[in-house]
């Protein structure tokens, strides 16, 4: 489970002052439930996730998941948390293998299990075709494979996605949602950051607009439909977000 | 303190490194050629070249000596010299390197001799061109040897011992051990000058590509994702990038030994040294000292290395922040191989300076324990410092994700 309590970030910017990235945000995911993040560029998704995987330290406010508090244990989080986005890319001069022994073992993995694991996964991905192949060899897709098998490897209960899917092309896309709805149907948190609307619609379980680092809206589908009075998402988004947004370039 | 995750990450790191080429040529290429060609190649060339200049028969134009039948004639017999007819431009000849000298004889000279009035022999050369200068040499040689004689007909007309002239003989007797005086001086400077550049030469790539490289590809955020903290993961670089300079300062030392011991067992002599007696010998102790002395200074190349690219968003920002430290840590160690410039208590404190002016001394086979202890402790308190400092940019967020 994922919990977020007044989850705040600030930069400070030479130029332009304090930066409130992410301002009081606080939202609930569960297990077995698919959290998406909905945003525009620059809303402050990234910034989210980055500091619910502890990759950054909240200013203000904290989360807390799998019983662990991001700002203390932040090494314990990270134990229990997948964390998959486009901007985490592969070790270029290590073997598919080998990349993914790497954060088993840095996940306390001991030798039988990781070999018993990464067979399992391998042959679950399809992956055995590449798995003596370097990573800087690889296609988009078998690098794909490769992150979602990394961030498997030691079997985490939470899964965090952020623009998982961003860049990639249809089919490579559509290995990412398959796998996140596996994650789902495993019983895992999953929380993961998009702007596009058709995956929102497509897995989510509830919906969360995030713009200028505030969370405006909450809720499933149905119940964001019945509250706005629109069918479409994005026309729900549009609503939401207007009288708040500020393009990316400005941020 | 978790050593298994250091270790997982060194050796993660270490499988990258030992795959990338450019590693691979500043860690093994670079030291183990770098001293051949220094001192086998470049001194048996240089050697060669003065030799042919040697063995070479110089041509020798002689300007008036119409005067002067036995002189000319002496010349003439000199061996290994050419005397060819004189030519209106021989001054161009000269210039232009197609005559090595002409040498000039005053109109009347032997008459001038027995009347024992004052002249000038001109001997006109290129300076600084090796063919003239030895040239000039034979043809000095020869007029001052002519000179002697002349003086000692005279002396002994008078009945006056040679002894009149010279009351007493200047001889300078060096009392050093061949070992360490004259070219091994130079050459303990220049060896300690190579080890410390090739360590930080050693460490330069790994270290920018495991921070800034790594940020610019875009793993930094995935190993930032997993659960080993953030100081086992810059000790775990760390301790690659120390590898690294530590294989080229040792592989330095261990190229630098068989090149010289090669040199000598040629006997050829190397750069400089054939002015001198001396030929270098560098035993076992000595490269096993310059290399302890290498490892905190490696440490300390290392943490600053690491330190300063983490700052960088990618490996070309990096690359423009690193060059800067090359000069400050070049320059230390060139004034190391300058003459006059000596160990003292100020100096030992001063970092690279201090290990270049140690390793000096040490590559000739001097211990100064005092200040080897001196310098080995302040170099270890500066690689701390720097380590220490290392470990805190990473946990700086707006060093990590500088945008």
């Amino acid at each position: 489970m994922i919990e977020a309590r007044g989850l705040s970030k600030r930069f400070q910017d030479k130029k332009r002052g304090e930066i409130r990235a992410v301002d009081n945000v606080s939202f609930t995911c569960q297990p077995g439930k698919i959290y998406g993040l909905l945003g525009a560029n620059g809303a402050g998704k990234t910034t989210t996730l980055r500091m619910l995987a502890t990759i950054l330290e909240p200013t203000d406010g904290t989360a807390v998941v799998c019983g662990y508090d991001v700002v203390d244990q932040p090494e314990k989080v990270r134990a229990n948390v997948g964390f998959l986005s486009t901007a985490t890319a592969l070790y270029p001069r290590l073997t598919a293998q080998e990349l993914v022994e790497y954060f088993g073992r840095l996940n306390g993995l001991d030798e039988p299990t990781l070999k018993k694991r990464i067979d399992d996964i391998f042959n679950r991905l399809d992956m055995n075709g590449f798995r003596d192949r370097r990573c800087d060899k690889l296609s988009t897709g078998m690098k794909q494979k490769t992150s979602i098998a990394r961030t498997l490897v030691h079997d985490p209960p939470v899964m965090i996605f952020d623009e998982p899917t961003i860049g990639l092309d249809v089919m490579t896309a559509r290995t990412i949602t398959a796998f996140i709805r596996e994650c789902r149907d495993r019983g895992k948190t999953v929380i993961f950051s998009t702007h596009v609307m058709s995956e929102v619609e497509k897995l989510c379980d509830t919906i969360g607009i995030i713009q200028s680092g505030k969370l405006l809206a909450e809720g499933t589908l149905a119940q964001l439909r019945q509250k706005y009075s629109e069918n479409d998402l994005e026309e729900i988004f549009v609503k939401i977000v207007a009288p708040d947004y500020v393009p990316a370039e400005a941020h | 303190m978790s050593a298994r995750n250091i270790g997982i990450v060194y050796r993660k790191e270490l499988t990258e490194a030992l795959r990338d080429r450019r590693t691979l040529i500043t860690m093994v290429v670079v030291p183990l050629l770098i001293f051949p060609v220094f001192s086998v190649g470049f001194g048996a060339a240089i050697a060669a070249l003065i030799g042919k200049a040697k063995e070479e028969t110089p041509k020798v134009m002689v300007i008036g000596g119409e005067g002067a039948p036995t002189v000319l004639g002496g010349l003439k017999k000199v061996p290994k010299i050419q005397i060819v007819p004189l030519e209106a431009n021989w001054k161009d000849q000269v210039v232009n390197k197609q005559v090595p000298v002409v040498v000039e004889i005053p109109e009347g000279f032997e008459r001038n001799l027995a009347e024992q009035k004052e002249q000038s022999v001109f001997i006109h050369d290129y300076e600084g061109d090796l063919k003239s200068e030895t040239a000039k040499d034979k043809v000095e040689k020869y007029f001052n040897d002519y000179r002697d004689s002349v003086v000692k007909d005279r002396l002994a007309a008078r009945n006056l011992p040679v002894s009149v002239l010279k009351p007493f003989e200047i001889k300078p007797h060096n009392v050093a051990p061949p070992e360490k005086s004259g070219g091994a001086l130079f050459f303990g400077g220049f060896i300690a000058y190579i080890v410390v550049f090739l360590c930080l030469n050693g460490g330069m790539h790994p270290a920018m590509d495991l921070t800034a490289g790594e940020k610019e590809r875009g793993t930094m955020e995935t190993i930032l994702s997993s659960p080993i903290s953030r100081t086992h993961l810059v000790l775990g670089k760390f301790l690659l990038v120390l590898t690294t300079a530590l294989t080229t300062a040792a592989l330095s030392v261990v190229s630098m030994g068989i090149s010289f011991g090669i040199v000598n067992a040629l006997h050829t002599k190397p750069i400089q040294a054939g002015e001198s007696d001396a030929t270098l010998h560098i035993g076992f102790g000595a490269a096993l000292s310059v290399f302890i002395m290498a490892v905190p200074l490696a440490v300390l190349f290392a943490s600053v290395l690491l330190t300063i690219s983490s700052f960088a968003k990618s490996y070309k920002e990096a690359q423009s922040y690193i060059t800067p430290l090359l000069f400050i840590v070049i320059l230390p160690a060139i004034a190391a191989m300058l003459p006059g410039v000596e160990l003292n208590l100020k100096l030992a404190l001063v970092p690279v300076l201090n290990v270049s002016l140690l390793c000096k001394e040490l590559v000739i086979g001097t211990y100064h324990w005092n200040y080897i202890a001196i310098i080995f402790a302040s170099t270890c308190v500066y690689a701390a410092a720097a380590l220490f400092l290392a470990i805190k940019m990473f946990q700086r967020e707006s060093v990590l994700f500088r945008s």
